[in-house]
């Protein structure tokens, strides 16, 4: 498996779409996912799920805009360039 | 002459003292048009008295060159702007990543660096795989063989490259854009790796003092046992591919283990609370065992496809 760094760009901007297309209200809360749902215990320790939660809230928070230049960016480049 | 210091500024105004007395032609110092004059060497006075009638206007404008304040004023205006340039481009790699945590890595030495390929090779007679503190600060690994560094990963992944090159090259199937594949495939294999054992390390919060650069060192050393396995592929066949490939995992494998138990696992016991869940030490061993089975599989599919 020939892995280029394009490669790798590529990947990189699919997940980052891919968790940033979570909508909160139609989905996240559907599967007990929300934002008020995942901070449970107080303690020092989180825990995986709240973990995640604290993830997905803080990449779709703040790769939004960047985001919108990446793909913007990526979609003239393809159109140009093949 | 002052008194010899045996020193870097003796040789060096030793050095500065031999042109201007000593042979012209190899010596001959043609940065300034005044010391032409004052060579007494064979060759000066042909090019004196050739060179004007031919290009007499390189000449002058040589001369004008270092005596117009103009161009005086433009050369310190570049320098500047060179300088300006570059303390730019220090403030800004600075921001991304201090300089002196990767100095840290590269304090290494002669004595550090045979020790550790041997321990990478043959842990299982080392006793003390403690990393070693002064003052709250992790010692250089020119002092403390357990400290990780990011030199031998550099040289290992560079002499992998090379190696398969060579390899492919036995097999007669290279070509300059192999070697480029190889790189960048490697490379991206380290970055993925990296980035999946920060995210599990974050999702666990396992507050260990693993940074980013002991990751990626930890994650390099993998490029000794690939180099040491290709190696006996290419000397002695299939087998010595298969063999060596076993030892170099199963070394591997425990260096790795004995190496991350002792930064992902003793946090466990600073937890004052007793109340810690069950499933946390688990998690974090499955952690550090995930690390270490990945580390065979990722050296066979690098490499398997040199040794045919």
């Amino acid at each position: 498996m020939a892995f280029t760094l394009y490669t790798l760009i590529q990947t990189a901007i699919l997940c980052t779409n891919a968790i940033a297309v979570l909508h909160e209200e139609r989905f996240l809360r559907k599967i007990g996912w929300g934002v008020d749902q995942g901070v449970g215990g107080f303690g020092d320790d989180p825990g995986v799920k709240a973990q995640i939660l604290n993830l997905i809230r803080s990449v779709r928070t703040v790769m939004r805009v960047p985001l919108i230049i990446v793909n913007s960016a990526s979609i003239i480049l393809l159109l140009l360039f093949g | 002459m002052d008194v010899p210091h045996h020193g870097y500024r003796a040789t060096k105004q030793r050095a500065r003292a031999a042109p201007p007395t000593g042979d012209s032609v190899l010596f001959e110092d043609t940065s300034s048009p005044a010391s032409g004059v004052n060579n007494q060497g064979f060759y000066t006075p042909g090019y004196n008295v050739g060179g004007p009638s031919n290009d007499m206007q390189g000449g002058v404008g040589v001369n004008n060159l270092f005596t117009d304040p103009m161009a005086n004023a433009a050369m310190m205006y570049g320098s500047s702007l060179a300088n300006q340039g570059k303390d730019m481009v220090n403030k800004e790699i600075s921001r991304f990543m201090s300089v002196n945590k990767l100095k840290y890595f590269f304090a290494v030495d002669t004595r550090y660096v045979l020790k550790k390929l041997m321990i990478l090779m043959f842990p299982y007679t080392h006793q003390d795989w403690e990393v070693r503190y002064h003052r709250d600060s992790p010692l250089t690994p020119r002092q403390d063989v357990n400290a990780p560094d990011l030199y031998i990963p550099t040289m290992a992944f560079i002499t992998y490259i090379l190696l398969a090159g060579m390899a492919l090259g036995i097999q007669k199937r290279f070509s300059p854009e192999v070697l480029g594949i190889c790189a960048s495939t490697a490379l991206v294999w380290i970055i993925i790796e990296v980035l999946v054992l920060l995210l599990s390390l974050y999702l666990l919060t396992v507050h260990s003092d693993l940074s980013t650069f002991d990751l990626i060192a930890y994650s390099g050393y993998k490029y000794v046992g690939m180099i040491f396995t290709v190696l006996c592929g290419l000397l002695f066949g299939s087998d010595g591919y298969f063999v060596a490939l076993a030892w170099s995992s199963c070394a591997l494998m425990f260096f790795i283990v004995r190496s991350l138990k002792m930064k992902i696992l003793p946090s466990l016991s600073s937890d004052s609370m007793g109340m810690g869940s069950s499933a946390k030490p688990q998690l974090r061993l499955y952690i550090t065992v995930a690390t270490a089975v990945f580390q065979p599989i990722i050296i066979y599919w690098l490499t398997s496809h040199l040794v045919r």
